[in-house]
């Protein structure tokens, strides 16, 4: 019965004890089933480009960073932002600019972590404005959505040749292009992630072609993934929620809830920011329509179908609302995804994945017994 | 904060306080835990509250009671600092808290039960326990103040049941729990008894006297139901109009004809 025991330091086997970190009520998936159905997912996801297009699944999964960025901003912290794409766009618009201007291996993985901090101070910057001048809710929204607008309204007048820094002209409408191929690390001691396929020889299938960065991608949506668990199910994580729930409540228990949602904003925005920067250095180009208003509503669509309480949910519904999107390209993707949105509000405001969640829970256990998103027992999940 | 800003914060309480700086500085028995001096809060044209006086000594279980809209939310709201003073200030342990905000104070002893039930609907009631009770507990120490609290609240057995599907009086034993677990030197309910039963009001009142008597906890209590007030305090406060309206033993209060008087709306 006690989350306590299930979560804590009863458990004390080493796989017990790992997995505590990362179990909590604030996710679903506290269950071994769970963490076999993951580790087939992410098996699942490692030997795809052996059989499909690995290329567009890169795509999907940088977005799907983009996706967890929102769910822990509005899904656990309760701030509703059209803003990731401004951190996102920062954040590619960032790694050009340093890529070009420094585009050797040291420079180019400065320029990542450029931006990633562009994408972290630009939101600290707009964070701090709006949490500590008080402004709260719908407002935030609405800011937010703002940003959005000014910024595309501003990188769409940047063609002329005035508008560059150092050797990176931003471009305007026509973008930047011949963004540096990313490659992490310094001088000899550093790797190319795009176009730089390694040849293997699988028995069974012959030779392939990988992409390294398609597994860097992979390996960088898990850890953000098992990261962001292991934050909302910590006492930080706790408060979040609890600033969602209910922020004068958590006031008055002597949480500075304004630091707090200064704090997951800006995390939100770095987050955002390194979803940006792999967009850039994949397409090795970026251009203003990041910052366009249907790109800006995308990461709410994810998250609102997926569930925006569930991270699983935001990676979920993001691989799949890209793949719906890119395979129906044209006007029919966008009537189909406003018309999923809109059953989702009405039919399971909760998101897609916690509700199927539920109901392997209730089959598992028989209706009436099923404890929700908190029933530790509850074995086997979704995996996705 | 150094004596000597001490010092000065109790010499600026001015003559209106109801102890004074000689007295807190002697250690008297009933030391003032709060003070509010000259409180004035205004909302557009609408004065809320009218230059209050109020204090609180440590220990004390002290009612505030009068008509609707006579400002005691308002006074409570003052003292937490969810409401910005217009006017005057508050004191707390002798410093001055007047541009503290709300966590701030709640850091330094002060918390508050909220006039509508506020619990957090969606999280279970251990997760709503352990949210006060992590900021000072870890481990084994949690978890045994988190069961005390949800036993203490009588909700033993509901420890995985989310807080929403709770019945309005476990809700509001729940809260109490929840602000008692900070382990606050001043507690303020807002109207904790409305809309519950006879039985429920009496456990209310029992939990309150408790907490007062074995803990210490000093209680400021907005309510209407004067034989509540009867059941749980010595001293009452009435505010009137945003202004303290009387302020003795209830007793005295109860047969007041002009406390009387503004409770039947016989004033204009």
């Amino acid at each position: 019965m006690s989350t306590d025991s299930a979560h804590g330091e009863a458990n004390s086997s080493l796989p017990s004890r790992l997995r505590s970190r990362f179990e909590g009520p604030n996710t679903i998936g506290d269950s071994r089933g769970f963490w076999v159905g993951f580790l087939v997912a992410v098996a699942a996801l490692a030997v795809y480009p052996l059989f499909g297009d690995g290329s567009q699944l890169s795509l999907f999964m940088v977005l799907a960073l983009l996706g967890l960025s929102l769910s822990v901003v509005w899904g656990y912290s309760g701030v509703l932002s059209f803003g990731q794409v401004v951190f996102f766009g920062i954040g590619a618009y960032t790694f050009g600019v340093v890529s070009i201007n420094f585009a050797t291996p040291g420079g180019i993985t400065a320029a990542v972590i450029a931006g990633i901090v562009g994408g972290g101070v630009s939101a600290a910057i707009l964070g701090y404005f709006m949490f500590y001048g008080g402004v709260r809710d719908v407002y935030v929204t609405i800011i937010t959505l703002v940003s959005t607008i000014v910024l595309h309204t501003f990188m769409a007048q940047t063609a002329g040749s005035e508008w560059a820094i150092g050797e990176a002209a931003l471009g305007g409408f026509n973008g930047m292009p011949d963004i540096p191929l990313l490659t992490l690390g310094v001088g000899e001691a550093s790797y190319q992630f795009i176009y730089n396929p390694f040849p293997m020889r699988i028995i069974g299938i012959g030779a392939v072609e990988i992409s390294p960065f398609y597994y860097l991608v992979l390996a960088l949506l898990v850890g953000a993934y098992l990261g962001l668990r292991a934050l909302v199910n910590s006492d930080y994580g706790r408060v979040m929620v609890a600033v969602r729930e209910d922020e004068d409540r958590t006031e008055m228990f002597g949480y500075n809830v304004t630091r707090v949602k200064f704090v997951v904003f800006t995390l939100g925005g770095a987050l955002a920011g390194l979803s940006g920067v792999l967009y850039a250095a994949r397409n090795v180009y970026i251009d203003p329509t990041v910052f366009s208003l249907l790109f800006a509503t995308l990461p709410v669509i994810w998250v609102s179908l997926g569930g925006r309480k569930s991270l699983l949910g935001a990676v979920v519904a993001t691989l799949g609302v890209e793949y719906l999107r890119i395979s129906m390209a044209g006007e029919l993707a966008l009537v189909l995804l406003g018309s999923l949105l809109l059953v989702t509000i009405l039919v399971l405001p909760g998101g897609f994945v916690p509700w199927v969640h539920q109901q392997i829970v209730e089959a598992r256990l028989g209706p009436g017994e099923a404890g929700g998103a908190d029933a530790p027992d509850a074995s086997s999940e979704v995996s996705d | 904060m150094s004596d000597t800003e001490t010092e000065s914060d109790i010499d600026s309480l001015g003559p209106n306080v109801r102890q004074t700086a000689a007295e807190l500085a002697t250690g008297d028995r009933t030391e003032t835990l709060l003070q509010t001096d000259g409180l004035v809060k205004q909302f557009g044209g609408f004065t809320a509250t009218d230059d209050v006086d109020f204090s609180v000594a440590e220990g004390e279980l002290r009612c505030l009671i009068g008509p609707n809209g006579a400002g005691k939310s308002t006074l409570l709201n003052l003292i937490t600092g969810s409401y910005e003073a217009t006017d005057g200030s508050i004191y707390y342990n002798g410093h001055d808290i007047t541009d503290l905000d709300p966590h701030e104070r709640v850091s330094r002893g002060i918390s508050m039960k909220f006039q509508v039930p506020s619990v957090y609907g969606d999280l279970s009631v251990r997760e709503n326990v352990r949210l006060p009770v992590q900021q000072f507990a870890d481990g084994e120490e949690r978890r045994r103040l988190v069961a005390e609290a949800i036993e203490a609240a009588g909700l033993t057995g509901y420890e995985d049941v989310d807080a929403g599907q709770l019945s309005h009086g476990q809700q509001q034993q729940l809260e109490i729990g929840m602000a008692a677990a900070l382990e606050p030197d001043l507690l303020l309910l807002d109207e904790p008894v409305a809309g519950l039963d006879v039985a429920e009001r009496e456990a209310i009142a029992e939990r309150i006297t408790r907490l007062n008597e074995e803990q210490g906890i000093a209680f400021v209590v907005i309510e209407h139901d004067t034989d509540f007030v009867a059941n749980i305090a010595e001293e009452v406060t009435v505010l009137h109009n945003g202004e303290v309206f009387r302020e003795g033993p209830i007793e005295e209060i109860e047969s007041d004809p002009e406390v009387q008087r503004i409770y039947l709306g016989g004033e204009s």
